[in-house]
């Protein structure tokens, strides 16, 4: 099977680029591996998040601040094409200090993000009682927070139904259980060996969340790519009472509230740890103290694809050919750019400048 | 309709109120086995869309059995007991769990 562009990777990277690739008009093929993939893509809180991003990567935090201003138009553009409402809203966002300590360093940090993007990235910091009315219930341990206006949320697994549903209704072709076991370059073509067949196109992007690093290795490309896990927990439903995101607590359309969140490097390993949730748990108390009323329904642990500094990579092979890899750990919040920003650009066969420093390159020790 | 199938005879009758309906049953029954034996099949209204909802699975998987038990909101009528004098009410919407 022939096409213009193989994505491999169907999760929420892969399904952007696919989808933005075939907006520009390519025949675009996209793989997805099944169900024995990690799909980082299907445990996303949901945060569409600026506040916490590249606070010692300029470009990082601008490209995150890019991707949030895309949003409302993207979300909007998927759920006319798809009749799939992303429940995308930006009211603002709270990162909220539990201790002096925290909201020292909090007010440092938040002062230096804003000093390096020249003023793009706006927040405020906030004492308890500004807190108060803008947030109903917070417990006593809260002493103050940060808020960004830029900050907001939206439903992870209908971006991830809306962006399937987007690329398919653009005419997008898709093959499920393909497995990619090799990669062979002859001239400007790319062939690949699956489970169930052979492709061939130009262009090459591997998205694959945490199958990236042996796909890139294919092209002789070092991706260090390693499973970092996160736990969450869902309440039951109840009456919205909270009208913006916070870092570790919000409550989606339906009412349910998600918790979150934690990181424990354990490998290949996404199950769950009652120690880990316990502690979740704790400090949503915290903030919020009549959450000890409401009952988890669910819990789950996810892998975040994640990689040394904590940076996404975005980068080209060095023999020149067409292909890209992109791999990050925000694929929520980066998907407005992914599917039209990134996309766009692999489309012409380059990256865009914005991410000319997220290249492989910065890993190698010289 | 139900029909109770009386698995202990000698047990001690209880009565519950379910929206202010005085519901006779056995003891160690289920609250959503009394209810659906008294003919009750509304148990809640969804919270997103006000549909109206009553037991699926009575094994505490489905959720969709969910009642207020003596003021405490989204229990599953399926996995309590019912207990004499116990207030039963429908679970509309959302529970009212923020502050």
């Amino acid at each position: 099977m022939k096409a213009d562009a193989i994505v491999i990777g169907g999760g929420m990277v892969g399904a952007a680029l696919a989808y933005g690739l075939r907006r520009q008009g390519l025949d675009t093929l996209m793989l997805d591996e099944g169900d024995v993939a990690f799909r980082a893509a299907r445990g996303n809180f949901g945060l569409v998040w600026v506040q916490s991003k590249g606070f010692d990567c300029p470009e990082y935090a601008a490209w995150t601040r890019r991707s949030a201003d895309l949003w409302p138009d993207f979300s909007d553009e998927i759920e006319e094409l798809t009749g799939t409402g992303l429940q995308h809203q930006r009211p603002g966002g709270l990162h909220v200090c539990l201790s002096g300590a925290e909201f020292e360093d909090r007010t440092r940090q938040m002062r230096d993000l804003s000093e390096r993007s020249g003023g793009a990235f706006r927040y405020e910091m906030l004492e308890r009682r500004a807190l108060d009315n803008l947030v109903p219930g917070l417990g006593p341990d809260v002493v103050g927070g940060s808020y960004s206006p830029l900050d907001g949320h939206a439903n992870p697994l209908y971006l991830l139904r809306g962006l399937h549903a987007g690329f398919r209704a653009l005419g997008g072709r898709v093959r499920l259980d393909a497995r990619v076991t090799a990669i062979r370059r002859t001239g400007a073509t790319y062939r690949l060996e699956t489970g169930t067949g052979k492709l061939e196109a130009p262009k090459l992007v591997i998205a694959a969340g945490l199958g990236t690093k042996p796909l890139a290795a294919m092209l002789g490309m070092t991706a260090p790519i390693d499973p970092v896990r996160g736990q969450i927990l869902v309440t039951e439903r109840a009456r919205p009472f909270l009208g913006m995101p916070l870092t570790w607590v919000r409550q989606t359309g339906e009412g349910s509230i998600m918790i979150g969140e934690s990181r424990e490097e354990v490998g290949f390993d996404d199950g769950t740890r009652w120690q880990v949730q316990a502690r979740i748990a704790d400090r949503a108390r915290r903030i919020f103290p009549f959450l000890e009323r409401a009952r988890i329904v669910r819990t789950w642990g996810a892998l975040r694809p994640y990689t040394p500094d904590g940076l996404p990579i975005y980068d080209r092979p060095p023999d020149g050919a067409d292909a890209v890899v992109a791999s990050c750990h925000s694929g929520v919040t980066l998907a407005a750019v992914h599917a039209g920003v990134l996309a766009p650009a692999i489309a012409e066969g380059r990256l865009p400048d914005d991410v000319g420093g997220l290249g492989t390159g910065r890993f190698h020790v010289h | 309709m139900f029909t109770e199938i009386a698995t202990d005879p000698g047990a001690p009758t209880v009565t519950i109120v379910f929206e202010g309906r005085e519901i006779a049953t056995r003891a160690g029954a289920t609250v959503a086995a009394a209810l659906l034996a008294a003919g009750e099949l509304h148990f809640r209204d969804t919270p997103v869309g006000a549909e109206r909802r009553g037991p699926y699975c009575l094994m505490g998987v489905c959720f969709d059995c969910l009642v207020e038990i003596d003021g405490e909101p989204n229990r599953q009528a399926c996995m309590a007991t019912v207990r004499d004098g116990m207030r039963v009410e429908r679970q509309r919407g959302a529970a009212g769990i923020g502050p």
